[in-house]
């Protein structure tokens, strides 16, 4: 099995908390990669040094053959990689089809097109490609509203088209059903199983709800005090002893 | 049509009907009837509605689109009409090399500003754009007087060296002009009471405020433009999505630079003199004003907004005490003095007092400008109609 992602002794000190202790994972391609840990742990800390929000004090992420670390967001994206954010990141003041569209762009066109003069109506490809990611995710009906105006729930779903148009190598997701009815989660899940098992995306997805955790994940890291404690099969996570320990604080 | 959706290519329809018929349209009262001083359909003033008109749309596709808030736009339009009056100098009488350097010149200025400007937002963007502007303002009017012309301002002389046309050294100093219909030529046509005047110069400008228009229509409805407005919407998320804000907030300043520039190439084209007051913060103040007045982020808001700024400073400074005093002659004298009393802090040099008031009811009572306004009204009519 290939690797997709390899991360190596990243550390990341917050004046005197240490956030990220010496995290190492691998994750490998075409599986889905949970992580989960108690309120604190880092989980969103170690996605951010992925995508270039911030830089590890030390250590390195290597991403098809490259080392993220020291580049651009724009340039981490155009790499392969795209982010769900934990608070919805959407362009709350466009529609729901362009917000999905201005990825679409980006992945065809790159850091920068200076393509001033051609109607955004002619672009039909792109639209088209917008659509079909909105309808799987049963957003058909709300291309014209406005993003702002959704509810939370249907953010998510939007930035999660937002990731999934670009097609991209590994996708990142910061608790993709956080606000989601149990419906829309249980769909939600099915979406991203579906377009695991389909496209062989690589996903890393950070989550509290064990429900979405146990029924997607391939491998899970646990992750305690900015240090990855296990790393195993779903199915021998439940019974570990340090989980438990991690999760009721050991006082027993 | 032409690259447009049917309501775009209607209003391109309703703008060229407006600047068509502005001669006849602005001047609705009789000549000589006592309102014929609200006519505004003197080449002059209408020249100067389009002229503003363009670079409000410059700057509109900078601050209405990226919300990115220059305050040193004015730099722009100085240079390019300096830049126009040296062609006129230098080269030749003919507006068009004047027209084209101009904005070519302001564009190479504010790549460079744009490129220091740009990496701060915010307000920080706007204070570093008004010290660039407050410096070439400062330059302009001393240090670089022999490219200027200093206080006195630069204008075209007698014995200019004119390359293209031949040295003429006797006569008067020729008159700007296109192919030797001169800018300032208008034809009068008295119809009834009413006297219309088309002027050469002014619809030179409306072809040119046409094309500028049109291609804001496009830029706004393309890919570009939608990546302009996420910028606006969600700066960081764009990069995020593996666009490189930077550039296109560079492309939008210089694109709003060159209108900036296109509309000092047509003043100087209209009248050949540009001075360094051109420059100053007011005049990049008042484009502001004007955007936000007729509507941020509309196509057609920006050139309404021209319009009332450049009417209400032409007719309203034109109102003095005698006018007043006739028009309240009806009232008994003590009541007529106290109105005249009160009314004439706002009108003749206190204009800027009802401009400065009118702004203040606009951005109460109209967000999103009369344009943004007007648009919200239609939408909740027809809103309801469906329903």
């Amino acid at each position: 099995m290939t690797v997709a992602l390899e991360v190596k002794g990243v550390n990341k000190r917050f004046g005197g908390l240490q956030a990220l202790n010496d995290v190492n994972l691998s994750v490998d391609e075409g599986r889905i990669h949970a992580i989960i840990g108690p309120n604190g742990a880092g989980k969103s800390t170690l996605l951010n040094t992925f995508v270039g929000r911030l830089k590890p004090d030390s250590g390195s992420v290597i991403f098809d053959g490259k080392n993220l670390i020291g580049r651009l967001p724009h340039q981490i994206n155009q790499a392969g990689v795209s982010r769900v954010f934990q608070t919805p990141e959407i362009f709350a003041d466009l529609t729901v089809i362009e917000n999905v569209m201005i990825p679409a762009l980006a992945h065809r066109d790159g850091i920068f097109e200076l393509n001033a003069f051609k109607p955004l109506r002619r672009e039909t490809d792109i639209r088209q490609k917008a659509v079909d990611v909105l309808e799987d995710l049963g957003m058909k009906d709300k291309l014209d509203m406005v993003a702002a105006s959704m509810s939370r729930g249907d953010k998510r779903r939007l930035e999660m088209a937002m990731g999934l148009v670009q097609e991209p190598k590994l996708l990142l997701l910061d608790e993709p059903t956080a606000g989601m009815s149990r419906a829309d989660t249980n769909n939600t899940i099915e979406v991203l199983k579906h377009i695991g098992d389909s496209r062989g995306i690589t996903m890393i997805i950070i989550e509290h709800d064990m429900h979405v955790v146990f029924s997607l994940a391939d491998k899970i890291s646990v992750l305690a005090q900015g240090t990855v404690i296990v790393e195993d099969a779903p199915e021998n996570i439940k019974g570990n002893v340090k989980v438990q320990e991690a999760y009721l604080g050991g006082a027993h | 049509m032409l690259g447009l959706s049917r309501n775009d290519f209607l209003m391109l329809l309703f703008v060229l009907f407006l600047v068509a018929a502005a001669p006849i349209l602005l001047n609705p009262f009789p000549e000589g009837s006592s309102l014929a001083q609200f006519n505004a359909g003197y080449p002059d003033l209408m020249q100067r509605f389009l002229i503003f008109g363009i670079f409000a749309i410059g700057f509109n596709i900078l601050f209405g689109l990226t919300g990115y808030l220059s305050f040193g736009h004015a730099a722009f339009l100085g240079a390019g009409s300096y830049a126009g009056v040296w062609m006129l100098k230098l080269l030749t009488i003919n507006v068009i090399p004047a027209i084209i350097v101009s904005t070519l010149v302001a564009g190479l200025f504010s790549l460079a500003i744009g490129y220091i400007s740009l990496r701060r937002s915010g307000i920080y963007f706007s204070i570093l754009t008004l010290a660039f502007a407050q410096m070439s303002f400062a330059l302009a009017s001393s240090v670089l007087q022999p490219i200027t012309g200093g206080e006195t301002g630069l204008q075209t002389n007698l014995n200019d060296p004119r390359i293209l046309d031949g040295a003429n050294t006797t006569g008067n100093i020729p008159a700007p002009s296109l192919f030797g219909w001169e800018m300032r030529e208008s034809m009068q046509v008295p119809v009834g009471d009413w006297l219309w005047t088309f002027n050469v110069g002014y619809y030179v400008c409306a072809f040119i405020l046409l094309i500028a228009f049109y291609i804001s229509i496009r830029i706004f409805r393309s890919p570009f433009g939608m990546m302009l407005k996420a910028i606006k919407s969600n700066n960081e998320r764009l990069s995020y999505t593996g666009i490189s804000p930077r550039p296109y907030t560079l492309a939008a300043f210089v694109i709003s630079g060159m209108y900036a520039g296109l509309a000092g190439g047509l003043m100087v084209s209209m009248d050949p003199l540009a001075g360094s007051e051109r420059m100053q913060w007011t005049a990049s103040g008042e484009v502001v004003l004007m955007t936000i007045l007729g509507g941020v982020g509309t196509v057609l808001g920006p050139v309404i907004g021209a319009g009332i700024i450049k009417y209400f400073e032409n007719i309203f400074s034109k109102i003095n005490d005698n006018l007043l005093h006739g028009w309240f002659s009806f009232m008994p004298d003590g009541l007529e003095d106290f109105m005249v009393a009160v009314i004439h802090p706002f009108v003749g040099k206190g204009w800027h007092l009802s401009l400065g008031l009118m702004f203040m009811l606009a951005i109460i009572f109209l967000p999103g400008g009369f344009v943004g306004s007007l648009h919200n009204v239609f939408s909740r009519i027809f809103r309801k109609r469906a329903q």
